[in-house]
């Protein structure tokens, strides 16, 4: 992003913008706009001033200005705050102040660098559905870095996924959610389930307490001896151990629960198989911890991954920590 | 004996209600020494200062009037005190403020520049009062080079008059307010640089519009500080001026009646310094009361 910017130099490689390379432009002659993790709002200025800033170095006459400002924060809804210090707004109308001002001077591409991650939750979704309205109104392309799966997915146009700066995945938010490239895009977008086992014979996968029938083995499993089967928690269902078995199970794995959390119709229950491979999913019903259970699977909502060498699992649990998805609404 | 100890709880809680702690007790000892070392000596001082000559203002009135016995030209001291402090102080701001906006961010080797900065300043003013008579007085090294390089044609006067004392002011002040530039420059929120300058702004728009007002306020505290250092000069005055004339200071004046035994005299030149300080002071605090003087960050960190 702040190479992006112009911020940084680059040590390798190219920017390029419309076929103009930028890489040595100073970040004042690129006309970006930036809304900044932490707002870095003027805070000797009033919010009009602050909005007001590129376009009075762009010399844009006092009238224009000022009905361009005003235009700018009654799209974020701020048009009655213009004469205030930054310092007398929440955290949320800081932000939006941030938001009108990159956009006001109508640049070439807006950058935003986490621009939610220092809000509360509640806040943050309003601000999430208010920066995809005022995308659809002005039509600015816009990066947006996140760290959030569903920012990434709700805000772009265009996905992504980068894990220590290599680009894992591109593709449209659908796409990458469905069939996610790698065991890092799959733990990003919620296939928190990493499974480790061994490619057994004509799609099953052996993770020792129980084989897994695979819908979609093959492509990816390249041959490889050792695979991990990705699930999201979503489609793990967990239910007691003696509960009548209704109908033969797909994919039953002997699990004992470890945690389990109301959350409003569903339990969400953290269980452990007999190897110690945890695996989280959903119950009907109340179950006590150090109860037998069993974890099914649909065959179909299994992603698998194919491996060199055995315990791939952990690289995608420590990935799900550290991923970083940036979004491009082209 | 149960009822005396709930009063005396009572009496407690009503203490400790209106913010008192028993910690209070603790600033005896801070108060106590500034009534020992300082309040009481500035009462006896002006006390002293209103026996002059003749009683009540005389001493004040000589002063004014120049008839001290042992300075000719007291009044006129006080105008060459101020213009020496008030420039050097200025020349010092002149000096630190950019030195330290380009220093903000770190720069490699800026630990050594800072020691180096200092050194003038741990060395003590007749330390370096004696470096620059070597080094610009009449057969110093500076006009044997340029009369070398011919230059010149005969030595300039940097020394023994009130250019060697404005040296010597700024040498030894400029440390101090460097340091105190440094620190307040380094407290503005980086990312307040960054946003401006993708919004257009060039390195020279960023420090007149969103560095310097953020500055100013720590610009105005180093201006005092630096003012009232060099309002007390004395020994740059002596050493490297003629303090028989025109870099005769307040301070010079203090000590001489001093010295003789005149101590009503000193004392009201002492009250005199005391009060242009303060008035300069009050202007340069005035002037800062009018500006911003909020956070220097941009948002939550």
């Amino acid at each position: 992003m702040n190479l992006i910017a112009g911020l940084l130099e680059p040590t390798a490689g190219s920017i390029w913008l419309d076929d103009v390379r930028l890489d040595h432009v100073p970040p004042e002659k690129r006309d970006f706009g930036m809304v900044f993790q932490n707002y870095a709002l003027f805070p000797h200025m009033s919010v009009a001033d602050n909005v007001g800033f590129g376009l009075s170095l762009r010399r844009v006459g006092k009238a224009e200005r000022r009905e361009r400002v005003q235009k700018a924060l009654d799209m974020v809804q701020l048009g009655s705050q213009a004469a205030k210090r930054p310092s007398q707004l929440s955290g949320g109308q800081q932000q939006r102040v941030a938001i009108a001002r990159a956009i006001v001077t109508e640049p070439r591409l807006v950058l935003m660098d986490e621009p939610l991650s220092n809000l509360d939750a509640k806040l943050r979704i309003d601000m999430r559905t208010e920066v995809r309205l005022l995308h659809q109104d002005l039509g600015l392309t816009t990066i947006y870095v996140t760290h959030d799966q569903a920012e990434a997915l709700s805000l772009a146009d265009r996905l992504v996924v980068m894990r220590e700066g290599v680009v894992q995945q591109t593709g449209a938010p659908q796409e990458v959610y469905e069939s996610p490239d790698n065991i890092y895009v799959a733990a990003f977008v919620g296939y928190r389930n990493a499974i480790d086992g061994r490619v057994g014979r004509d799609g099953r996968i052996d993770i020792g307490d129980a084989s897994l029938v695979v819908a979609d083995a093959g492509d990816r499993l390249g041959g490889a001896p050792h695979a991990v089967a990705m699930v999201r928690p979503d489609d793990v269902t967990i239910a007691a151990a003696d509960a009548a078995p209704g109908e033969a199970r797909a994919n039953a794995i002997p699990v004992t629960v470890r945690v389990s959390e109301y959350q409003g119709r569903v339990f969400a229950v953290e269980a452990q198989t007999a190897g110690g491979t945890t695996v989280f999913g959903y119950s009907e019903t109340l179950l006590q911890p150090g109860t037998a259970a069993v974890a099914s699977i649909a065959a179909e909502s299994i992603r698998v991954y194919g491996e060199d060498a055995p315990h791939g699992a952990a690289r995608a649990a420590a990935a799900e920590a550290e991923l970083a998805a940036s979004g491009v609404p082209a | 004996m149960t009822t005396s100890a709930a009063e005396r709880r009572d009496l407690g809680s009503w203490i400790r209600a209106r913010g008192y702690t028993p910690t209070v007790w603790l600033v005896l000892p801070g108060v106590l020494f500034m009534v020992v070392f300082f309040i009481y000596p500035v009462i006896y001082g002006l006390n002293l200062s209103f026996q002059g000559r003749s009683g009540g203002i005389s001493a004040y009135l000589d002063f004014f009037t120049n008839q001290f016995p042992h300075d000719s030209g007291s009044f006129q001291t006080l105008w060459t005190t101020l213009a020496l402090a008030l420039p050097s102080a200025l020349i010092c701001l002149v000096l630190a403020v950019p030195i330290a906006w380009r220093l903000r961010r770190g720069v490699r080797g800026v630990r050594v520049l800072t020691a180096i900065v200092m050194i003038p300043m741990t060395l003590g003013s007749v330390f370096v009062a004696e470096a620059l008579n070597t080094l610009l007085g009449p057969a110093g090294w500076l006009n044997r080079l340029l009369l070398m390089l011919n230059l010149i044609h005969e030595p300039l006067r940097l020394t023994g008059n009130f250019t060697g004392v404005l040296i010597a002011l700024v040498l030894t002040g400029f440390p101090f307010s460097f340091l105190l530039m440094l620190g307040f420059a380094a407290g503005i929120d980086p990312s307040l640089d960054r946003a401006a300058s993708i919004l257009g702004a060039g390195p020279t728009q960023r420090f007149w519009r969103i560095d310097l007002p953020l500055l100013l306020p720590g610009i105005t505290i180093t201006f005092a500080l630096s003012f009232v250092l060099a309002f007390a000069v004395f020994p740059s005055a002596t050493l490297l001026g003629n303090d028989a004339g025109p870099t005769r200071v307040l301070s010079k004046v203090a000590y001489q009646e001093y010295s003789n035994g005149n101590y009503a005299n000193a004392s009201a030149t002492a009250v005199i310094m005391a009060v242009a300080q303060l008035i300069v002071l009050a202007i340069v605090f005035l002037i800062r009361g009018r500006l911003y003087r909020g956070s220097t960050a941009g948002g939550k960190g």
